[in-house]
């Protein structure tokens, strides 16, 4: 059993959700599609108000080198092209869609017949991932056919399929991986196609059994995986721990993980790309868990894009009377959520749904220096040292010199510190100023 | 449904608290507790209810009338420093020097720097070291007082230390003296003898808190391991030199302050550094300089004076002794 070597905390994982099975969730009556589920540009919407689309159909057009193509997740009428908020609260371009039928395109396959033959050479495999507007669907969202297209002079060595799942109660990995092992393998043998031929590893925490046997043997007729078990520790599934993990080489600071040759991939990535190539089926769906102590019912749904949460709430029982906060992902990284008529995207992994008293947070004291923060801190900084000079009066070169740049946001000082101190809302501000003066000196 | 709360992650939090840190070595420290009651009676149990009272008073006074903030006496902190004193006093003090003790630990070296987290001392040693300096003959005078279990002839009360110093200064080796005292033997100051300050009657009691506060992960262990090494170590090389001078690594390690230093005192977190080097060579520095004292000092023991000295070093270590960073270094 592997595990990444600096810093980390232990959660209670919480999986309450990890014995149902991956249930499809109908259509609602209208969805809207954000054009900016990817990181980078955001698409540029390519039909208009009155268009008649059917699943699967392209709604929008990559906008730039980082950007992908977005698909109607579901079939009917285009009532509008408008600006509406997203998940995080920003205003980007959404299509909204009138749902008629369910008509998807004739090209994708829905047989549930397993393709293993990976026949297309190289780049068609590459342009058929980018056409499928296939992003990472950990929750970083970056474009995949960038990440699996590495720059002039560098190699990807190791292919990492990321089935961690670190996160407390999120199991949509899990269960993909327990219902549809072949499709994620083949996606998984697909991409290591793609990047040349590498060493390809699908690593799962020693808290996914079932996974792990299933994803075993869909791999024994692929002798070019190996499956690594993982100690349940988080962020184990963060890119930097997991290549630790690994490989043992670290990501020097400031570099890609391509860097040091390795390439990392989520499961449901992977399945999107198996279904994308031996399928024909852009990506418009997901697994998402729906899940928290006070729901109703906790659930795995297979969701379409551009799902309202209320509707998606609906099918695990509706709004529980003492949810107090809802979460998009996991309760150490995902986003509170106000607006619950926001919809789903590519990344939208989890809706988890807490209690006031799960969630509160308890009054700040003062530091008593247990070094605790420092402890758990993955990338060795000293989060208790970067909020007290950022609260003396920001000061920036001190932060700077203290790799505040370096934080991944894991929120394992947050989490871990006795004194309740914000460490985690202090650093992140601060990061974010101490990297604008590190751009404009680099413009100079 | 309730009000919607929106606020950045994590959304939640360890089952970590200051209470609960303090609340864990208060219990370490009750076997320690326990036995000095045993073993001194009534007068260990009134200079123990001196101790917290007083910590607890001045800490509230402080905090009510001359910094008019919020109260944070039930974080237990000023109660740690109150139990630690009194386990740091001679079990026949005085009252007074209890209360006197205390208002020195939490007015003067806890509240005065800025309260919890902020003082560069421990407060409990700054209140012994006071103690020691200004009352020195209530604080060495090691007459054991009445038990509930003990009759008072037992026992000569003098702690070891002052023994073997005693015994040097008039002209003895380390082997006379041993063998004019034949309780002093590695086993039986192992596991209880009574003589030396309140805490320091029983190891056995010590090392079951430190085992207590090493599975509630409340502290690590290399600061008390480095301090046992460093010392076991030089004492290890002194009297395999002179052995009529010197004595060995068990009866330095079992006696004295040492034990309730290395486990409660260097090990507090506000007065010790963050990560494992700096841990190392704050503990180093803390078993060099206790060795150096009991062997060439004026004092018998020096494990309070060590680790006051040390203390002042932490602000320097904290700054040089950076943790392993993610990315630099190991390159592929």
């Amino acid at each position: 059993m592997i595990t990444f070597k600096i810093g980390g905390v232990h959660p209670h994982d919480n999986k309450i959700a990890r014995t149902e099975a991956i249930d499809p969730l109908a259509p609602p009556t209208k969805v809207a599609i954000s054009m900016a589920q990817h990181l980078g540009a955001p698409a540029t919407p390519v039909v208009a108000k009155g268009d008649k689309v059917l699943v699967g159909q392209v709604i929008g057009e990559p906008a730039g080198f980082i950007s992908g193509f977005v698909h109607s997740s579901v079939s009917g009428t285009v009532a509008a092209v408008e600006p509406r908020a997203d998940l995080a609260g920003n205003m980007v371009p959404h299509v909204v869609i009138d749902v008629e039928g369910d008509d998807w395109l004739p090209s994708i396959d829905r047989s549930s017949t397993i393709v293993k033959d990976i026949t297309l050479p190289r780049e068609e495999l590459l342009a058929k991932i980018k056409a499928a507007g296939i992003v990472g669907m950990g929750g970083a969202t970056f474009p995949t056919h960038v990440k699996l297209n590495p720059p002039e002079g560098k190699k990807a060595e190791f292919l990492i399929i990321n089935g961690a799942e670190c996160e407390p109660y999120v199991t949509s990995d899990d269960r993909l991986m327990r219902e549809k092992p072949d499709g994620v393998v083949v996606g998984a043998a697909i991409m290591a196609k793609v990047l040349g031929g590498c060493k390809c590893f699908i690593c799962i925490e020693e808290n996914k059994p079932e996974a792990m046997e299933a994803i075993q043997k869909a791999c024994v007729t692929f002798p070019d995986i190996k499956v690594l078990k993982l100690k349940k520790k988080y962020p184990q599934g963060g890119e930097k721990q997991l290549i630790d993990a690994v490989t043992g080489r670290q990501v020097p600071s400031g570099a890609l993980p391509i860097d040091t040759g390795c390439v990392v991939q989520n499961v449901a990535t992977a399945y999107a790309v198996y279904e994308a190539i031996q399928k024909n089926k852009p990506l418009f769906e997901r697994v998402m868990t729906v899940t928290g102590q006070c729901v109703a019912g906790p659930r795995n749904l297979l969701v379409r894009l551009g799902t309202p949460l209320s509707y998606v709430l609906e099918a695990a029982g509706g709004v529980p009377e003492n949810a107090a906060k809802f979460i998009s992902g996991g309760p150490m990284m995902g986003k509170a959520i106000a607006n619950m008529e926001a919809t789903t995207q590519k990344g939208s992994s989890c809706l988890l749904l807490l209690t006031e008293e799960q969630t509160r947070r308890k009054p700040e004291g003062n530091c008593i220096r247990c070094g605790k923060c420092t402890e758990a801190c993955p990338m060795g900084l000293e989060p208790w040292l970067l909020n007290k000079l950022a609260r003396a009066g920001g000061r920036m070169d001190e932060l700077e010199e203290n790799k505040i740049f370096d934080c991944i946001e894991c929120g394992c000082c947050l989490y871990t510190c006795p004194a309740n101190i914000p460490l985690l809302d202090v650093i992140r501000v601060n990061k974010a100023e101490v990297m604008k003066i590190i751009r404009s000196r680099a413009k100079k | 449904m309730s009000k919607t709360i929106v606020s950045p992650a994590p959304h939640v939090h360890s089952e970590f608290s200051t209470v609960r840190l303090m609340r864990d070595v208060l219990i370490a420290l009750a076997p320690a507790v326990l036995v000095s009651l045993y073993f001194y009676g009534w007068n260990a149990l009134l200079l123990l209810v001196c101790c917290v009272a007083t910590c607890m008073a001045v800490q509230y006074l402080i905090e009510k009338f001359m910094l008019k903030c919020s109260v944070t006496v039930m974080d237990c902190s000023c109660i740690v420093t109150g139990v630690l004193l009194a386990l740091n006093l001679p079990p026949a003090a005085p009252w007074w020097v209890a209360v006197i003790g205390s208002i020195v630990a939490i007015g003067i070296a806890k509240m005065s720097f800025g309260g919890l987290g902020q003082n560069v001392f421990n407060p409990a040693l700054v209140g012994r070291v006071f103690l020691l300096i200004s009352f020195p003959v209530a604080m060495t005078t090691w007459t054991a007082p009445q038990s509930w279990f003990h009759s008072v002839d037992a026992f000569s009360g003098a702690t070891p230390l002052a023994l073997i110093n005693e015994g040097l200064h008039s002209g003895s080796t380390v082997q006379e003296i041993l063998a004019a005292n034949p309780d002093l033997t590695p086993a039986q100051m192992l596991f209880a003898r009574a003589g030396g300050s309140a805490g320091e009657a029983s190891v056995i009691a010590l090392l079951i808190g430190f085992v207590y506060l090493l599975c509630r992960r409340v502290i690590k262990p290399h600061i008390p391991v480095t301090i046992w090494i460093t010392v076991a170590v030089m004492t290890g090389i002194f009297s395999l030199c002179n052995p009529a001078e010197y004595t060995g690594p068990l009866f330095n390690l079992f006696t004295g302050g040492l034990m309730l230093g290395s486990i409660f005192m260097a090990t507090d977190y506000v007065t010790s550094p963050m990560t494992n080097k700096g841990m190392i060579i704050f503990g180093v520095g803390i078993g060099v300089l206790t060795v150096l004292i009991r062997f060439f000092g004026s004092y018998p023991e020096g494990v309070s004076f060590a680790i006051l000295i040390m203390n002042l070093t932490v602000p320097l270590l904290n700054k040089y002794c950076k943790p392993v960073r993610y990315g630099y270094g190991r390159r592929k």
